[in-house]
């Protein structure tokens, strides 16, 4: 199996994408959410009003806007630590995904979980965001066979970061899910750093897209800071699973705006190297297009953005003034079934 | 008078009941399905429930618990196996850092009803690297159910009970059980996860067992009752979460605890067993408590080694007598 290539998309062929004007502005708003939450985030944590671990999507946000997209809202997501944005493009609210950064009991997760688990949202099909690099693979070929043996004509996608590809989760969860041909999309969102690690350091295969099509899984490598190319190969991963064809996989390649936690400065990638990134940023990329097809104006894109830093105004100020769970509702928590406390 | 099947036998009729009850329930694991299980406790559920149902998987231990992990949040109630105790290492973080933490942190959002099978063989001449039992480890896993069978009888009910559970259960088996036969009801019935049961009444000692050890425990109580003494024994049957009702109430009974444990002695079960009567029956306790355990060894290979290795009923009473003296 080859590795089907899904470059940027020019503004001049949107028209023939079969997205309507909504469309459009729907990925721009979402994108835009992620941006400026991981960015009032970044504020948040600098002013130490956030502690914990915590992992920005800053320049990412294309690759979650294209998949959500692509993908109905019946099928299930499983995130990772680096998973606001995959829960602001499923319609998590902003006020629950704060309050989980605050670790208070409005929260996603009611204060359990915190940053690295505050996509998990059941309600919306996301059924794991995982702090473990890798972790959620396997779990997501789980949930492909449950889908498989209902017969069910959801699937599920599963988001990882190229880090997570040379774990043996990884491997053994996508030789699985080629076997049984499970309805899985596997997401690779290829940001060229395992923390530190450059990719070309821990990797010498050709790409991340050709080491999965090994597998007998289709593969596609997508320009991922083009939300428009990663919604076309999301739609034909999801084509080739929906029709029976077993489990799909998609290399998005883009790259972190900053570093791999919140107090990272990245110093270890070279300036060069940044700067040519920088040029690619998915956001502007996208909103330049929009505004060359007239879809929108200078004007509409700074209102939108203006009114969502209005809306996280609200959400920090509610989050802070939210209680946190009792210590006592822990021990209902840990099992579904009751069971006597100790310690 | 109630038949006798084996240990084996008794945890197949738990899977074909549940089955039968239950389409949610599926099963998988290497060489589960055409094999029926390297010991044979799923023969005969490919044929009878067909491949959807029960099915062969890689060696691939950690996709094996993570694709449980999945299908039970998608809603089945899936049984892994994993063949051997000592493969689980390769599984440990899906099921510590996932299964036994999932609906935790997630503020209570999911359940995960599933079940993970292993066994131990250690007395089967089985070498270091098949032979652990590694049970101890998930004392410290909050979230993780740990049912340990030592009967054919219990083996049937507390499987059954595990499938119906809400929460994560890792099933360890004894491999050296697996032939035993011993007396097992027709029919449904279920035994209660996180409940302790007296094996055999007696106003001397407790004697403390669970898994392999049952039966030696039961061996050297009628021993030492041909020398006057009357052991209970007092099967553990679930480790987390842990019946201290049912241990603290027979040694205050019996004022005396000897522990049969297959664990490595540092840090083994029988550890926190003594810790927990002590901070709970310490006042009734006529003697320091007393524990039997594998030695802080790797399992040799050599036979005669290994019996000298493990926990016996020879071990268990000259341990009781040594407490009563």
């Amino acid at each position: 199996m080859s590795v089907e290539y899904i470059n940027e998309v020019p503004a001049e062929k949107y028209s023939v994408l079969g997205l309507k004007r909504e469309d459009f502005l729907w990925l721009l708003r979402k994108m835009c959410e992620m941006r400026k939450f991981e960015e009032r985030v970044e504020k948040l944590f600098f002013e130490g009003q956030l502690i914990g671990p915590c992992h920005l999507y800053l320049g990412q946000e294309a690759v979650a806007a294209g998949i959500v997209k692509a993908l109905d809202k019946e099928d299930f997501i499983i995130s990772t630590y680096r998973g606001h944005g995959h829960a602001i493009a499923r319609d998590v609210p902003l006020e629950a995904l704060m309050a989980e950064l605050f670790g208070r009991k409005t929260g996603t997760c009611k204060g359990l979980g915190g940053s690295m688990h505050s996509a998990m949202s059941v309600e919306h099909n996301i059924l794991l965001a995982s702090a473990i690099v890798g972790g959620g693979i396997p779990i997501a070929v789980g949930v492909g066979l449950a889908l498989q043996y209902r017969r069910s004509s959801r699937i599920v996608a599963v988001l990882f970061g190229d880090g997570a590809v040379n774990t043996g989760a990884f491997h053994e969860a996508l030789n699985l899910a080629a076997v049984w041909k499970l309805p899985v999309l596997f997401v690779c969102e290829n940001n060229f750093y395992a923390f530190s690690v450059p990719h070309q350091k821990s990797f010498a295969g050709e790409s991340i897209a050709a080491r999965a099509s090994a597998y007998g899984v289709k593969a596609y490598l997508a320009d991922g800071n083009d939300v428009i190319a990663v919604y076309t190969s999301g739609k034909a991963a999801i084509t080739h699973i929906r029709s029976g064809n077993g489990p799909a996989f998609i290399e998005c390649r883009t790259y972190r705006k900053k570093g791999h936690g919140v107090y990272d400065k990245a110093e270890y990638r070279p300036k060069e190297e940044v700067q040519e990134w920088m040029k690619k940023d998915p956001i502007e990329r996208f909103a330049n297009n929009l505004m060359q097809l007239g879809i929108i104006t200078r004007g509409d894109f700074e209102a939108l953005n203006t009114e969502i830093e209005k809306a996280l105004d609200a959400c920090v100020e509610k989050a802070k003034a939210a209680p946190y769970l009792d210590f006592d509702e822990l021990w209902k928590i840990v099992y579904a079934e009751e069971v006597a406390r100790y310690g | 008078m109630v038949r006798e099947i084996s240990y084996a036998e008794a945890l197949n009729e738990a899977l074909r009941e549940e089955m039968e009850r239950d389409d949610r329930v599926i099963v998988f694991g290497e060489d589960v399905g055409v094999f029926g299980g390297v010991y044979k406790v799923t023969k005969g559920l490919l044929e009878k429930f067909g491949p959807e149902r029960v099915r062969d998987t890689p060696i691939s231990e950690a996709a094996i618990v993570g694709a449980a992990i999945g299908a039970a949040l998608a809603g089945l109630r899936p049984v892994a196996e994993i063949m051997y105790m000592d493969f689980i290492t390769i599984a440990m973080d899906q099921l510590v850092t996932h299964a036994a933490k999932i609906r935790f942190m997630s503020g209570g959002q999911v359940s995960l009803p599933m079940v993970v099978r292993t066994q131990y063989s250690l007395g089967r001449v089985h070498g270091c690297q098949h032979s652990q039992f590694l049970a101890s480890w998930f004392l410290n896993v909050p979230g993780l159910k740990v049912v340990l069978p030592g009967t054919p009888k219990d083996a049937k009910g507390l499987l059954k009970s595990a499938i119906r559970s809400d929460d994560p259960v890792l099933f360890v088996e004894s491999g050296v059980l697996y032939g035993w036969k011993g007396p097992v009801p027709e029919g449904e019935y279920l035994i209660p996860i996180g409940k302790a049961d007296v094996k055999r009444k007696g106003s001397d000692l407790t004697i403390v067992a669970f898994s392999r050890t049952v039966r030696e425990a039961l061996a050297a109580a009628d021993t030492l009752a041909a020398e006057g003494v009357d052991a209970e024994v007092v099967d553990l049957m679930t480790l987390n979460p842990m019946d201290v009702k049912t241990l603290v109430n027979s040694v205050k009974k019996t004022n005396r605890l000897l522990v049969a444990d297959d664990s490595t002695k540092t840090g083994g079960i029988s550890a926190e067993i003594i810790s927990r009567i002590v901070e709970e029956a310490f006042d009734y306790l006529d003697a320091p408590p007393v524990r039997v355990n594998s030695p802080d060894l790797p399992v040799p290979f050599a036979q005669p080694l290994e019996n000298q290795y493990l926990v016996n009923a020879d071990k268990l009473c000259e341990a009781a007598r040594r407490l009563m003296g």
